[in-house]
């Protein structure tokens, strides 16, 4: 205040200070936005500085070891991250067919309107209904409705090392089963966007050409959409690595590899959900080990997904 | 005798229709064979969940303690409020957060590099797995405090449920008209004025609609919860000791081996769908009105 000359009285002066507090607002909310990439740092930084001494103790032969010891506070997460890999795999193999046809058939004119729009509020109903929920559907409705076809595999074609134990109700499929039910959802919202958004003119052209329906779609429409789908499927696959509580009600959280779906297994998360809440010393580090690669395989997937997803929306 | 007609039917079919459009036909099929597989799921849980809640529903659910092991009757009254409290001290730290840096994204550095940075890593974020989250609050907060606690609960919500807030604060601030902005700065309005007293409270239903969706998802989520406010048996007394939630009593009482503990967790579940289910409609509907 001392610093303005002293004939320009009140105007000035108040909006001086409103210019402070202006800036100051900025500043807070500008503080505040970085703050939200500070938090993804955080949980890099913690989660590895606590992961730090088993990392230093058991190196890369966390990843290639499966023994899991308490006791002995040997550690080496292998089943599970096979089991992550596998209940994934499963989850795509289904979800993705499926997905991409419900996004088909809602992004073309089969519907009218009226009847599109609560079919589309459903399928992201099902996106939103809690994982717990999924879980004990799971225990009490699917395990059991899945056990005769499982039964069924493995006396029929239980010479494939897929199929080759005999299922005892919970297990690697039913997880795979019930993920890929939580992520159709994803990939059939994200597809059926960027089939939306494929320009009309290029349908019109298509069929001016004399071509049918389908092969428009396979031919013109799909390549269009080819890397918007590509980055659903991916944020799903993310979302399925990542997804924890119906995997643990329903896998069974067995602590060994098998080759068969069938058998029970568990996965990263739902390692860190069972003995999170019980563990000390150097097993809540491993546990941290874990949570750390966890974080580091979505974390790649779904920067992959994001770079695909921005490419893909710039180019239109 | 019907089957001589139907042939001819068949082959007037084949001999009027090409091989093209017949593919196009049996490919219009299978995407409504799709969408019907898609439907079943969703149908087959809520049926599900509305039949074994509804049958084993009473009023007193909500106001009993869980019933021990082998005892029938009871509740989840503590883990109601202990759901109400973490998913409120969630609210509290994620809300004035996410809301004020989407005022800088949306009003202050819009398609900026910065913005689209902070845009990124907020999608990265989102992408976080929920338990990778709670391994980080049991981390910062449990064990910076010596115990597992509803503030630890609440803190792991909040980071779950920052990027959704963020995101729908957004846009729902870069959808306010830009004529809104052009005319209180005309009238002299200064940045602060016009965010705070212009654009904000035009932006306020569409935030609050996106808000309230995040608040029931993160009621339902459990693997945060898990260990961190962990579970307990009685009513809350302090937001520093372990608490129950309705999530974690789902999961505890799905897997328990007592008939009315089970009963306990579908009537639990149907508490968490309905929220879900009633916020989405509400904010569909909202939306619709506006």
């Amino acid at each position: 205040m001392a610093t303005s000359p002293s004939q320009t009285a009140m105007p000035t002066e108040r909006s001086q200070s409103s210019r402070v507090l202006d800036k100051a607002f900025v500043w807070l909310t500008g503080a505040f936005a970085i703050g939200v990439g500070f938090v993804l740092l955080a949980i890099a930084f913690r989660v590895g500085t606590d992961a730090l001494p088993a990392i230093q103790k058991f190196g890369l032969s966390f990843l290639t070891t499966s023994r899991w010891s308490v006791n002995d506070e040997v550690f080496g997460a292998l089943t599970q991250i096979y089991g992550t890999l596998v209940t994934s795999f499963i989850a795509l193999l289904i979800a993705v067919p499926i997905g991409i046809g419900v996004a088909l058939f809602l992004s073309e004119d089969y519907l009218p309107p009226r009847i599109k729009q609560p079919v589309v509020f459903l399928i992201e109903l099902l996106a939103a209904i809690p994982s717990v929920v999924y879980g004990l559907w799971g225990i009490f409705v699917l395990i059991p409705l899945l056990k005769p076809f499982g039964i069924w595999l493995n006396t029929n074609f239980g010479w494939i090392p897929l199929f080759s134990t005999a299922p005892s109700g919970p297990g690697i499929y039913v997880a795979g089963i019930i993920l890929s039910i939580m992520i159709l959802p994803i990939i059939a919202a994200i597809s059926r966007d960027s089939l939306v958004a494929v320009p009309a003119e290029i349908r019109q052209a298509a069929y001016g050409l004399g071509a049918t329906r389908w092969e428009t779609i396979f031919q013109v429409i799909l390549p269009a959409a080819f890397s918007g789908i590509v980055g659903g499927i991916m944020l799903a696959l993310g979302r399925a690595m990542g997804e924890t509580m119906a995997v643990t009600m329903v896998i069974g959280n067995s602590n060994s590899i098998s080759p068969s779906i069938l058998s029970q297994g568990s996965t990263v998360s739902s390692l860190l959900a069972n003995q999170f809440a019980e563990a000390g010393g150097l097993q809540v580090s491993s546990l941290m080990y874990a949570a750390l690669i966890l974080f580091g395989l979505t974390l790649v997937v779904n920067v992959l997904a994001e770079i695909i997803v921005r490419r893909f929306s710039l180019k239109l | 005798m019907a089957s001589p007609e139907f042939a001819t039917a068949l082959n007037m079919k084949r001999s009027s229709m090409s091989p093209r459009t017949l593919f196009s036909s049996v490919m219009t099929v299978i995407t409504f064979v799709c969408a019907a597989l898609a439907l079943i799921p969703l149908v087959a849980v809520l049926s599900y969940v509305l039949i074994n809640g509804a049958s084993s529903f009473r009023l007193s659910v909500f106001t009993q303690l869980p019933p021990a092991p082998g005892l029938t009757g009871g509740g989840f009254g503590n883990a109601l409020v202990g759901t109400f409290l973490t998913v409120g001290i969630a609210s509290l730290l994620s809300i004035p957060f996410g809301v004020l840096a989407a005022i800088f994204l949306a009003e202050f550095y819009r398609d900026t590099k910065l913005a689209e940075t902070i845009n990124f890593l907020t999608n990265v974020l989102s992408g976080v797995p929920s338990i990778v989250i709670g391994a980080f609050a049991y981390a910062f907060v449990v064990l910076a405090t010596g115990t597992f606690s509803a503030v630890a609960g609440g803190f792991a919500l909040a980071v779950l449920m920052l990027p959704t807030i963020v995101r729908t604060a957004t846009e729902s601030l870069e959808s306010v008209p830009r004529d809104f902005r052009q005319a209180a700065i005309g009238l002299g309005a200064t940045r602060f004025q016009t965010t705070v007293q212009i654009v904000l409270p035009a932006a306020i239903p569409a935030i609050i609609t996106g808000v309230m969706l995040a608040l029931a998802r993160a009621a339902g989520e459990t693997a945060p919860i898990l260990f961190t406010a962990s579970t307990s048996r009685y009513w809350v007394r302090s937001v520093w000791e372990p608490t129950a939630t309705m999530a974690r009593l789902v999961f505890d009482f799905a897997t328990a081996p007592y008939k009315s503990q089970q009963e306990l967790a579908w009537v639990g579940s149907l508490v968490l769908v309905a929220l879900v289910l009633v916020t989405s409609i509400l904010s569909r509907w909202i939306v619709r009105k506006r």
